[in-house]
């Protein structure tokens, strides 16, 4: 009898145990899951897979390992390209790291002020081109750079700087920095609104009393608010990162996918392009298109991976 | 009292849907049974209007029981949105081809099938057929519709103002570049660098021509008898270099619609044109202009002009309306298509062996030169554009530097023979 007692509890134990099983986390996490793994997981090993094969005339395709990689890196063909557009890529991730998320940081400052007048004007205004559409963009800044109907030459001879004027877009050594800058001038309000965000998170309270404590304005900038925003600029910075080195669309407007001159504005999204659909007379190869895709992501990973365990675990954060 | 109209309502949306369903059913068996509907891709966005207004109800006074639709990307697009459409099996029924192995690699994918026995294939020459044909030219697999003749096109009223007359010999040329210069008034050359393209098809390919005497040295490079550092190629870079200072302010950054711009406002003097170029200016430009050939080095000179197999059009693979697409291509192949694309799109000359008479003036002109200059294609087009690097994209890319002045014409020409002696065998000795 006690026995039975003993088990049966024992049993009623073991029901709820198992039924503890979550359940609800597996139905929340299921229609991320799903839309990832059809949408992102697979494409990508389906690319990295691909980027093993080689296609012949026919269409069909075999096996051939890491030869695409080979070819890729060792024929001065491909490698002079890929090095290229590796090195226009860094420039253009330099760039944005400076001039974007400088003049950003600046503006949030600025907007942050706290007797500023049509704050909330100027962050529309600024903002406003991140919501354009790259090929206006790309069209716009054309037209405004044209040497032939441009507004730019005319605004620098009116001022007395004509002869500062060169056609930016169409010389080897200005093209990729003017390009950069037009993207920049697009996407300067992403990193504005982030910092902006943080600045306003900070309490009052450690700035007054930083100011009591004596700090001058530089001061208060230097060691009470960079230190308190520095996640999201790491945040930023990381964006800016995976941004750029997937960065297509606007030099693909501006310089078409040739990115002259002389591929001096070729990036790696340009590069890929013209490898997996092809240019012109040049056919597209899916499968050589997969290796310089494959090898995209592994320098984004690394790029990622350097910040992950470099740079966001020494990272602290406050809550106020 | 509820549970009845409920039930009434349900009945209702029975028979509703019922009919519905009836109805679409007809509907789609109607639709069905009336037409074929031939979906054609193609890159002439700028045609589109061509196609819909004059061609495709020309077409359907004959055959009114086939639909058409014209569905054009961007030129640059097109590749790359076509094979993508071919790969997905969404391509349309008909497919306008590229000269050579764009085309050819399509065949070979198994999405075009030969057309060698649609009826009108024998109104073209192997010639005409050679840009769509394998490489024995026992296979064609898209029918011949137009090429594109090079040469430049002139401003009459600036050249009657300037009291110029059109040029023969290149220093006859120089003599009215420099002219124009001189006045100050007008740019004597619209063309700019920027899109690349240009300097290699209007410049090269304009006046080299002439330099390596049309096929004799298209044909000599393909065989190896002739190298891009040969004198003959390195001259063509040589003139090309010293346009510069005849071109626009900036023309590094001018791109090909400021060019077309800068000409049919009435400030540039000549325009180095592809015969495309004519409907474009006919439209837009308020002032008379004409043509004249790819100079020659002496006055008497045997004269060569790039005429070149430039448009065709073929039969998806795919397709599930393969007889509507073969009664189509037989009517592309007719006189009747070829009078209607001659004069509705004046600058491309249909290639099949009826005469055809092209009314516009300037189009003429262009067309004339066949009968007096001789024809030939352009010179990267044909297997030589196999390899990695891809040899027309090299020639754009040395064409624009040499015209930049970022490149010596001896430094383009060795880059080009470089490139190409890198995969080419009869080039690598």
């Amino acid at each position: 009898m006690t026995d039975l007692t003993a088990t049966s509890v024992q049993r009623a134990d073991a029901v709820p145990v198992r039924a503890r099983f979550p359940v609800h986390i597996a139905v929340f996490l299921a229609p991320a899951l799903a839309i990832y793994t059809l949408f992102s997981i697979y494409p990508l090993i389906d690319t990295i897979r691909l980027s093993l094969y080689a296609g012949d005339e026919t269409g069909a395709r075999s096996f051939v390992g890491f030869q695409n990689f080979q070819t890729l890196l060792g024929d001065p063909n491909w490698s002079g390209h890929f090095w290229n557009a590796l090195r226009n890529n860094l420039i253009f991730f330099a760039i944005h790291m400076v001039v974007q998320n400088g003049i950003g940081l600046g503006l949030a400052m600025l907007l942050s002020l706290p007797r500023l007048a049509g704050g909330s004007v100027y962050r529309t205004l600024i903002f406003l081109p991140t919501m354009l559409s790259v090929v206006i963009i790309g069209f716009i800044w054309q037209l405004i750079l044209n040497p032939l109907w441009g507004i730019a030459p005319s605004l620098l001879k009116a001022v007395g700087l004509g002869s500062l004027f060169g056609p930016w877009l169409g010389q080897e050594s200005t093209a990729l920095l003017t390009v950069s800058l037009i993207s920049v001038w697009q996407f300067v309000g992403i990193p504005m609104m982030l910092i902006y965000a943080a600045l306003l998170n900070i309490p009052d309270d450690l700035l007054d009393a930083a100011t009591v404590d004596g700090a001058g304005p530089f001061s208060v900038f230097w060691f009470v608010r960079l230190p308190l925003i520095l996640p999201t600029l790491g945040v930023v910075s990381i964006l800016t990162f995976v941004a750029n080195f997937n960065a297509f669309d606007l030099i693909y407007a501006i310089k078409g996918a040739l990115a002259g001159p002389n591929f001096s504005t070729d990036i790696l999204g340009t590069f890929f392009y013209r490898t997996f659909f092809g240019f012109q007379l040049q056919v597209g190869s899916p499968t050589m298109g997969a290796a310089v895709a494959t090898a995209m992501l592994i320098i984004i990973l690394i790029g990622v991976l350097i910040y992950l365990f470099g740079v966001q675990r020494r990272l602290q954060r406050h809550t106020f | 009292m509820t549970k009845l109209h409920s039930e009434a309502a349900l009945r209702r949306a029975g028979r509703l849907l019922a009919t519905a369903s009836v109805a679409a059913a007809a509907f789609a068996f109607a639709n069905a049974a009336s037409a074929q509907t031939l979906t054609i891709e193609s890159w002439r966005n700028d045609d589109a209007d061509v196609w819909n207004t004059k061609i495709i109800p020309a077409f359907n006074k004959k055959h009114p029981d086939i639909k058409v639709q014209f569905k054009a990307d961007p030129p640059t697009e097109y590749n790359a949105a076509l094979n993508a459409r071919l790969a997905g099996g969404t391509a349309g029924d008909l497919i306008t081809c590229r000269p050579f192995d764009t085309s050819l690699d399509m065949f070979k994918k198994g999405n075009l099938v030969s057309v060698n026995d649609v009826k009108g294939i024998e109104n073209f020459s192997d010639v005409a057929k050679s840009a769509w044909s394998t490489d024995d030219g026992k296979t064609t697999f898209c029918m011949p519709m137009a090429s594109v003749i090079h040469g430049f096109v002139y401003n009459k009223e600036i050249f009657d103002e300037l009291k110029l007359t059109p040029p023969k010999t290149l220093a006859e040329f120089h003599a009215v570049l420099d002219k124009i210069k001189a006045d100050g008034k007008y740019t004597p050359l619209a063309m700019g660098t920027a899109d690349q393209w240009e300097a290699a098809t209007m410049g090269f390919q304009n006046i080299g021509v002439n330099y390596w005497k049309g096929e004799e040295g298209r044909k000599a490079l393909i065989d190896g008898k002739q190298k891009f550092t040969d004198p003959a190629y390195v001259d063509v870079f040589k003139e090309l270099a010293t346009w510069a200072p005849y071109m626009g302010d900036g023309y590094k950054a001018q791109k090909y619609p400021d060019t077309q711009n800068l000409f049919t406002l009435g400030r540039a003097a000549i325009y180095p044109a592809g015969s495309w170029d004519v409907p474009i200016f006919r439209k837009q430009a308020d002032f008379e202009f004409d043509a004249f050939a790819p100079p020659v080095a002496k006055a008497g000179d045997k004269c060569y002009i790039s005429d070149h197999t430039d448009i065709a059009i073929g039969i998806n693979a795919k397709s599930k309306n393969a007889d509507a697409a073969k009664t189509f291509l037989s009517w592309v192949a007719s006189p009747e298509f070829a009078d209607i694309y001659a004069n509705e799109l004046p600058g491309f000359f249909p290639l099949s062996k009826d005469k055809v008479t092209v009314k516009d003036p300037v189009a003429a002109k262009f067309v004339g030169w066949r009968g007096t200059c001789e024809s030939s294609i352009r010179n990267s087009y044909q297997i030589l554009a196999r390899g990695t690097p891809n040899l027309e994209t090299e020639l754009w890319n040395v064409s624009a530097q040499v015209m930049n002045g970022a490149m010596k014409p001896e430094e383009a020409a060795k880059k080009v023979e470089d490139g190409l002696a890198s995969w080419y065998e009869p080039h690598k000795k």
